[in-house]
């Protein structure tokens, strides 16, 4: 086989459980985002745009509707004849198979993968943030320091930096510190979890790696300290422009409503570095007469009869007559009745909500079902493909899956809350 | 329907779109606002399970051929058969201008005979709908039928517009009696869909045999005159059916599609409508717009007012603008304070600010591609 110069890994594989309901059944990369994308778009555009036409997907949690989506990679252009899109899930060896432990493990279980294109570079993605950047500057940046590792940083507001891996770099943008998450940072350079390795030397370092006992087998936790304290040649890339790690509710919504700002925090009309997904083949939205829709982003194949203010609507939603969506995503298919009001909210695909519904009302809710404690940061999220009954309340602080709104329906049959609800209708 | 060929002829030279067909093909034309008609026969095809299309071209094809690219959006990429473009060319029998549908489809006859299929779908390019050939293949067969011609019974449509047509008129049995080519008094309100099912050996013998008579036209010299010696059929379609044939129905048509009814019908009724994939990014609209009645395309900008509107791909509306009863294709722009009312803007026109255009419901204004007003 010819070699390539430089191939991408990506890292699919985690579950993404700050995002609760949301990735009960998908893996995080392949949760909608912006209308008409998933969040793995980017990072497959970004390297398709960069002239990356090799990309290896890593998965290993629910990935089967990430492996339909990704398909053979006629979206992003990556369907080669030599090399483009291959998914790579952990398979079983002649002794044992075993699930990817770590980051770097999952690299090191598939370095016959990447020995078969022979590169002299590699690029290690992760699949769960929004930004656009050109990766053969990166690598240009590599070669030019001769760098044996180059780590794409972005400086981020002080007080969020214990939340990143935070590196300390000299003039000439040589690493001498890299720590984890560090309770006191004293830099707020942060690595954006993008890494160019040379091959050859990754491989040794993996390898080793996995021998050790006790190792996580991670990049952040023992990869790059391990090379940094051997005084390997390792350099940071600055990075400017929009960039999020969508891996919290909080997040999520943030980065869906930083779409709507006047300019985009990020652009997407920009021809020379598309944004690619696949298409759902329908017809234009249809906005009815006597609908509102303000500052807000639509995809085909909705339908609006009600008002939309401030959000996202994804392909196929359908929004009654009456119905008042704020603040909120609504993602691909969802149907939302008349006389329903929605705010502040994350709505699943295929959901379907009621008429006579108020999701995210003021007063705050609480989900006591103990493993649904995640972090909704006052939103109010509902699962993957429910269905909310004509009249339900549900407030915000909440993540909410079936045994929620079965509970909710047991709730209402006590007669004193039901005159509350008949107060409120 | 695996044993069916498809043949489709995009220049219909009979329909005139003025502006919108100046440079391009009649089944080039977009429509529904992210659509070309084209888009619709091809999907058509498909769905009915066809995977070896041949498309006779003649005029202005390069924008059918950019659009269709290599067929893959509609699943034509195959390995066996496929997507056929096929242009005219020139050779010692031909000039490379086609004299009439039956010496265009002369001119293709090595890749009809060289198809394996035992039937063939001959479809115009000026009707729109959404089904699927299966029923009338199989009237077709259950027939005996030598050729079947799909048509549209429309009682309320005028006389006018029905001259506009080929008009039929069968008997009980559906066979067809009567044939005429736009008569200027219609004596039948049953519209010809110009699209034909018959057995491809047969199309073979007729267009032959017609070659060499000198004869060059499909219905009059075909169709008409062997009316009585082949077993000619009418199948009846019942659906909704759009028939672009001037300026006046493509823009009527296309606001017809603001009712959910006649899209429903149109986009989900046998199957997916599929069309070249743009990646735009999702419409956006502004803090102070005003939409009402309106189908809007991705990549749009809505900072204005519009109301009965269908907005293609990557439409601009300024702020302050007002857009009525109009249809805007791809990337055009209208800028703050114009005012637009009853007009079909083409792609990529620039109307600028404060500028007024007011056409009439009946005659709408029509501005051609890339103008700047």
């Amino acid at each position: 086989m010819r070699s390539k110069e430089c191939i991408a890994m990506l890292l699919a594989g985690g579950q993404g459980s700050r995002l609760g309901v949301l990735t009960r059944n998908l893996a995080k990369p392949a949760v909608p985002f912006g209308g008409k994308y998933r969040i793995i778009d980017f990072t497959l555009s970004n390297c398709t745009n960069s002239g990356i036409d090799t990309v290896g997907v890593l998965t290993q949690y629910r990935p089967l509707k990430l492996n339909t989506y990704i398909g053979i990679g006629q979206p992003w252009d990556l369907d080669r004849m030599n090399g483009g899109v291959a998914i790579l899930p952990p398979y079983a060896k002649q002794q044992v198979g075993e699930w990817y432990s770590g980051t770097a493990n999952a690299i090191y279980q598939n370095i016959e993968f990447v020995n078969s294109y022979h590169p002299k570079y590699v690029l290690i993605l992760s699949g769960d943030h929004i930004y656009k950047m050109d990766y053969s500057r990166m690598l240009e940046f590599h070669k030019e320091k001769k760098a044996g590792c180059t780590i794409a940083v972005i400086e981020v507001p002080w007080k969020e930096a214990g939340r990143f891996g935070i590196l300390n770099t000299r003039e000439d943008s040589r690493i001498y510190d890299f720590r984890e998450k560090p309770k006191k940072p004293d830099s707020n350079k942060a690595s954006m979890g993008i890494y160019i390795f040379d091959w050859e030397l990754l491989k040794q370092y993996l390898i080793e790696d996995q021998e050790l006992e006790g190792s996580d087998n991670d990049f952040g936790k023992n990869i790059i300290p391990n090379m940094l304290k051997r005084g390997e040649a390792m350099y940071a890339y600055p990075f400017k422009g929009y960039w999020k790690d969508v891996g919290t509710i909080q997040s999520l919504w943030e980065a869906n409503m930083d779409l709507l700002e006047d300019p985009p925090r990020l652009d997407l009309y920009d021809k020379k570095w598309r944004i690619y997904g696949r298409n759902p083949a329908e017809p234009p939205h249809y906005v009815a007469l006597g609908a509102s829709v303000r500052r807000c982003i639509i995809t085909e194949g909705s339908v609006i009869y009600g008002t939309v203010i401030h959000s996202v609507l994804f392909s196929g939603v359908s929004v009654g007559k009456d119905s008042v969506i704020r603040d909120s995503i609504v993602m691909p298919n969802a149907r939302v009745g008349r006389n329903t009001v929605i705010e502040h909210a994350i709505v699943g695909e295929e959901v379907v909500i009621g008429d006579n519904c108020h999701i995210g009302y003021e007063e705050t809710g609480e989900n006591k079902l103990s493993y649904l404690k995640v972090d909704v940061s006052g939103l109010t999220v509902i699962g993957e493909g429910l269905e909310v009954p004509p009249g339900t309340r549900i407030g915000r602080n909440v993540m909410a899956d079936a045994d929620y709104l079965a509970s909710l329906a047991q709730k209402a049959q006590k007669p004193d809350h039901f005159a509350r609800r008949e107060e409120i209708l | 329907m695996r044993d069916t060929m498809g043949i489709v002829t995009t220049d219909d030279e009979d329909v005139s779109l003025k502006e919108l067909t100046r440079a391009r093909s009649a089944a080039a034309v977009p429509f529904a606002g992210r659509y070309r008609i084209i888009d619709f026969i091809l999907s058509n095809m498909v769905n009915s399970g066809i995977q070896n299309v041949g498309l006779l071209t003649q005029n202005n094809y390069h924008s059918l051929m950019d659009h269709l690219d290599s067929g893959k959006q509609w699943d034509l990429d195959r390995k066996k058969d496929g997507l056929f473009i096929l242009p005219p060319y020139v050779s010692r029998e031909s000039t490379g201008w086609f004299n009439g549908k039956v010496d265009a489809l002369h001119s293709i006859m090595p890749y009809i005979r060289r198809s394996s299929q035992k039937y063939v779908v001959i479809s115009g390019s000026c009707m729109v709908c959404n089904l699927t050939y299966d029923d009338a293949l199989e009237f077709h067969k259950k027939n005996k039928a030598d050729i079947t011609v799909l048509y549209k019974e429309e009682k309320e449509a005028s006389p006018a517009e029905l001259s506009r047509h080929t008009l039929i008129q069968t008997d009980e049995d559906g066979r067809i009696w009567d044939m005429e080519v736009m008569p200027s008094s219609p004596k039948s309100s049953k519209i010809s869909m110009r699209m034909y099912i018959l057995e491809k050996n047969l199309l073979e013998y007729l267009v032959e045999e017609s070659v060499a008579r000198g004869q060059h036209d499909f219905i009059k010299e075909i169709l008409i005159r062997k009316m009585d010696t082949l077993r000619i059929f009418g199948f009846p379609y019942t659906g909704y059916l759009v028939k672009i044939d001037s300026i006046q129905s493509y823009f009527r048509h296309s606001m017809e599609l603001l009712d959910p009814e006649n899209r429903e019908e149109l986009f989900h009724h046998c199957g997916i409508i599929y069309t070249k994939i743009k990646d735009e990014v999702p419409a956006k609209y502004g803090d102070r717009c005003k939409v009402s009645n309106s189908l809007v395309a991705d990549g749009c900008i809505v900072e204005g007012e519009i109301e009965n509107c269908v907005l293609f791909r990557g439409v601009r509306i300024a702020q302050d603008a007002v857009v009525r009863n109009s249809i805007i294709m791809q990337n055009t722009e209208i800028q703050g304070n114009a005012f637009i009312e009853n007009a079909i803007m083409d792609k990529d026109v620039i109307i600028r600010r404060g500028k007024r255009l007011i056409g009439q419901e009946t005659y709408p204004v029509v501005v051609g591609k890339k103008a700047i007003i």
